[in-house]
C-alpha cells in the first residue's frame, strides 16, 4: 500500500464523516479533498474523531515529513531509549562494552551512510577519518607528559574537536574528490587510507609508531573521571556503564541530527546527486557544496566514533586503521541498510553482537575449532561470514535488515492482501 | 648510474607483473562493468595452487603455473556465476561491493589453506643473476636477477598475446561489443552470458599468474602478501579502468618510481619513512587524478541527463 493511496482513501473517509456547517465545494468533491485538510487555522491538524483508528492518515507535507509521524514511531523510539537507559543496570560489565561499541559502530555507520547511501559517493576512507578523530581526543585529553603528545584537557573539548578536524580535512580532500565520480572515487579514498596510514607510522610522536601506540584520552567528562564507579541510590555506575551512557547519549543525538539533516533540504540534495548529478545540479542543486558538505558530515560523524571507539579500546596503533575496519564499516551500511538511519544501529548491533555471538555457539558449531585447528577459527569465521552477508544481503534485499523488517510489517499490516 | 639502472631493470620486471594484475582488473572491467575487489583473493589463492602443485606434488613449475592459472579461472568463472551474475543490471556501486564481500571470503580461505605458514613456489630462477658490468675489482656492479628477466618476458609475451588476441580475433571483438552495450551485443546473436564467464576466467587466470610471478624470485609467500595486489589499484586508474594499453604503460611506469623511490627514498628523504614505495603509486594516482579524473587513456564517461 503506497502512501499516496492511503492519502486519498483516507481524504474521501474524512470528508463523508466531516461536522455539517462546513461545506465541500465543487472543486473539493473533485479532487476527493476536504476542507478540513485545507491549510487554514490549525496547519494540517486533524480532529480526534478523524485521526481514530487511521494512524497513518496525513493532512498534511510537514506532518507526514515529521521525523516521529506516527504515534507507533513515536511510542517505539520512546521504548526504546528507555530501554537502552535501563540496559546497563540489568545486563553484566562485558556486555555493557560490546553494546558501548555497538553504538559507536552505529555513529561510524551513519557517517558512512551519509556519504555512501545518501549522497552515493563510495568512501573507502572511513576508517582514515577515525583515526583522526581518535587522535585528536587522544592529544588533546591523553595524558600529559609521555612520549607522545597529550594536553589532558577535559572530553567536552575534545569530543566537539575530534568531530571538527576530520571535518576539516575532509573539507580540504573534498575538492579532490569532486574531480572524479563512482568506481575511481572509491579507489581514491582507498588510497587515502593508505597514503594515511603511512602518515600515521610515521608520526610517531603523534601515534606513538608503527606497532607501539599510544596512550588514549582520559575520560574526564565536565570534571567527572568516568573510569571510576559511582553510587547513584542502588544503582552502580561502573566505568562500562558511563563509556556505553556517553556513547548512548551521542548515539541518539548525532541519530537525530542525521534523520533530520535527511529528510530537510541538505538529505534531499544529498539524494538528488546520487540518484543522478547532472540532473541535480540542473534542478538548482550547487553540486561542489552538496558533496563537500557530504565528506564533512561523513567524516565529523567517523571523527566522533573514532574518539570514542579509541576510549573503549585503550591503547591504538596506526596499524588498526586499515582496510578490514572499512569492509566492517560497510557490512554496516549494508547488512542494516543502505540510506537509513535505524538501518545503520540496527547493522551495528548485527555487526558487533555476531561475534560476540559466534564465540558463545563455538563450541556447538563443528568444524569451529581455536586458531589453527579445526577445519576454520571463530575470528576467521566471524571476518568470511561478513562477507558472505554483504554478499547475500546485496544480492538478496539491498535494502537489508531494515528493508526485511518493512516487508514483514507490510505483510502483516496488509494481511490477508498480498499489497 | 648504476643505481638508477639497477633500479629501472628491476622495476621493469615488477612494473611488469603490475601490469599483468591491472590488465587482469581490466579485463573484466571491460566485458562486464564490474571493478573486481576479489582479485587479489585470486591472485593469493593462484600463489597457493601452484605452491602446492610444485612443492607438494613436484610437478615442474612451468607446468604448476599453468595448472594454478587453470584452477583458479574455474574457481573464478564459479564466483561469477553465483555472485556477479544476479547482479547484472543493478547499480556498479552495488556489484562493486560484492566483489569487497567476495575479497573477504576469499581472503579467509587463503588464510586458511596457508595455515599460517610461508610457502615457496619452487620456481626455476631462485636468486640467480646476470652480471651485465663488472668494476675494475671484478666486483658486479650491475646485475640483473633472473626472475626479472623471466617476470619481464613472461608478462609482456602473455600481454602481448592477449591484446592481439582480443583486438583481433571473433571473440574479442564479441566481448568488446558486450562491453559497449550488453543488449545491443544479445541482440547480435553474442552469447553475453559466456562472454561474462570467459572475461572472468581470464582475469582470474591473468591474476594467478601476476601472484606465481611476484612470489617466484626464490623469497617465501604469506597470504598477507594479498595486500600486495592492492597496488595494482592506482595503476588501474593511473591508466585509466578500462584501458589495456593504459594498464601497461602504467604498470611499467609505476613499478619503475617505485624502483627508483625504494633505491634513493632511504637515504635522501628518510622522513618519508620505511616501505614508502608501497604508498607512492597511491601519491602518483591522486596527482594524476588531479590532472586527468579518468587517467592517462582512460574513457571520459559520457553523461546524460
Amino acid at each position: 500500500m503506497t502512501i499516496s493511496s492511503q492519502q486519498s482513501a483516507a481524504a474521501v473517509a474524512v470528508s463523508s464523516t466531516q461536522d455539517p456547517h462546513r461545506t465541500v465545494t465543487g472543486t473539493a468533491r473533485l479532487t476527493g479533498q476536504s476542507l478540513l485538510l485545507a491549510p487554514t487555522g490549525k496547519h494540517g491538524v486533524l480532529p480526534r474523531t478523524a485521526r481514530r483508528g487511521r494512524p497513518k492518515i496525513y493532512s498534511s507535507y510537514p506532518v507526514q515529513q515529521g521525523l516521529l509521524n506516527t504515534p507507533a514511531k513515536r511510542m517505539w523510539t520512546a521504548i526504546l531509549i528507555i530501554a537502552a537507559l535501563v540496559l546497563p543496570f540489568v545486563i553484566s560489565r562485558p556486555t555493557t562494552h560490546l553494546f558501548a561499541m555497538a553504538a559507536v559502530f552505529a555513529i561510524a555507520g551513519i557517517g558512512m551512510n551519509l556519504i555512501t547511501g545518501y549522497a552515493g559517493q563510495i568512501s573507502l576512507g572511513h576508517p582514515f577519518f577515525m583515526a583522526l578523530g581518535a587522535y585528536t581526543a587522544a592529544v588533546i585529553s591523553g595524558p600529559v607528559g609521555k612520549a607522545t603528545y597529550g594536553l589532558g584537557l577535559d572530553l567536552a573539548i575534545a569530543i566537539p574537536a575530534a568531530a571538527v578536524v576530520p571535518a576539516v580535512i575532509g573539507l580540504c580532500v573534498a575538492p579532490l574528490a569532486m574531480r572524479v565520480r563512482g568506481l575511481y572515487l572509491a579507489i581514491l579514498t582507498l588510497g587515502l587510507l593508505m597514503v594515511g596510514a603511512q602518515l600515521f607510522k610515521q608520526w610517531a610522536a603523534l601515534t606513538g609508531g608503527s606497532g607501539v601506540g599510544r596512550p588514549v584520552a582520559q575520560p574526564v567528562l565536565f570534571g567527572t573521571d568516568l573510569s571510576k564507579t559511582y553510587a547513584i541510590g542502588p544503582l552502580l555506575i561502573t566505568r562500562e556503564t558511563s563509556m556505553y551512557l556517553m556513547a548512548l547519549v551521542l548515539l541518539i543525538v548525532l541519530s537525530i541530527a542525521a534523520r533530520n539533516l535527511a529528510r530537510a533540504r541538505t538529505g534531499r540534495a544529498f539524494a538528488a546527486v546520487r540518484d543522478r548529478d547532472i540532473a541535480a545540479e540542473i534542478m538548482g542543486v550547487p553540486l561542489l557544496r552538496t558533496k563537500t558538505v557530504a565528506f564533512m558530515l561523513s567524516s565529523a560523524y567517523a571523527g566522533v566514533a573514532g574518539a570514542l571507539l579509541s576510549m573503549l579500546i585503550g591503547t591504538i596503533t596506526p596499524e588498526q586503521w586499515d582496510i578490514f575496519m572499512a569492509i566492517e564499516i560497510l557490512a554496516i551500511v549494508v547488512i542494516g541498510g543502505v540510506a537509513t538511519i535505524s538501518g545503520s544501529i540496527i547493522g551495528a548491533a548485527f555487526v558487533v553482537l555476531l561475534p560476540k555471538l559466534l564465540e558463545i555457539l563455538a563450541p556447538y558449531l563443528p568444524g569451529v575449532g581455536p586458531s589453527g585447528q579445526g577445519l576454520i577459527s571463530v575470528f576467521q569465521l566471524q571476518t568470511a561470514l561478513f562477507g558472505i552477508l554483504i554478499m547475500v544481503f546485496l544480492i538478496l534485499e539491498p535494502r537489508g535488515l531494515f528493508g526485511l523488517w518493512q516487508r514483514v510489517r507490510i505483510y502483516f499490516t496488509t494481511w490477508p492482501f498480498k499489497y | 648510474m648504476n643505481v638508477l639502472l639497477t633500479a629501472v631493470l628491476s622495476g621493469l620486471g615488477t612494473g611488469a607483473v603490475y601490469a599483468l594484475i591491472a590488465v587482469s582488473f581490466v579485463v573484466i572491467f571491460q566485458a562486464t562493468g564490474v571493478l573486481n575487489f576479489a582479485q587479489p583473493g585470486l591472485l593469493i589463492l593462484g600463489v597457493w595452487a601452484c605452491s602446492v602443485f610444485a612443492v607438494d606434488f613436484s610437478i615442474p613449475f612451468y607446468v604448476a603455473a599453468l595448472l594454478a592459472m587453470v584452477a583458479v579461472a574455474l574457481l573464478s568463472v564459479a564466483l561469477e556465476r553465483i555472485g556477479i551474475r544476479p547482479m547484472v543490471g543493478r547499480p556498479v556501486f552495488a556489484t562493486a561491493l560484492v566483489t569487497v564481500g567476495l575479497f573477504t571470503v576469499l581472503l579467509i580461505a587463503a588464510f586458511r589453506l596457508f595455515a599460517s605458514q610461508a610457502r615457496t613456489v619452487a620456481d626455476p630462477w631462485q636468486l640467480g643473476a646476470v652480471c651485465l658490468s663488472r668494476g675494475e675489482t671484478g666486483f658486479c656492479e650491475l646485475q640483473i636477477y633472473h626472475s626479472t628477466i623471466g617476470r619481464f618476458v613472461v608478462s609482456m609475451a602473455i600481454l602481448g598475446l592477449l591484446g592481439w588476441w582480443l583486438s583481433r580475433s571473433r571473440t574479442g571483438i564479441a566481448m568488446r561489443a558486450t562491453a559497449f552495450d550488453q543488449e545491443a551485443a544479445q541482440a547480435q546473436g553474442i552469447h553475453v552470458g559466456r562472454i561474462f564467464s570467459l572475461a572472468w576466467a581470464i582475469g582470474g587466470a591473468l591474476a594467478a599468474l601476476g601472484g606465481i610471478l611476484l612470489a617466484a624470485n626464490g623469497s617465501v609467500v604469506q597470504a598477507t602478501d594479498a595486500i600486495f595486489a592492492l597496488v595494482a589499484l592506482p595503476v588501474l586508474i593511473f591508466g585509466g579502468l578500462d584501458s589495456f594499453k593504459g594498464a601497461v604503460i602504467a604498470g611499467l611506469l609505476i613499478g619503475v618510481l617505485s624502483a627508483i623511490s625504494s633505491a634513493y627514498q632511504p637515504i635522501h628523504a628518510p622522513w618519508l619513512g620505511p616501505n614508502f614505495e608501497n604508498v607512492l603509486p597511491y601519491v602518483v594516482m591522486f596527482l594524476v587524478l588531479l590532472i586527468k579524473p579518468f587517467g592517462l587513456f582512460g574513457t571520459k564517461e559520457i553523461r546524460r541527463v
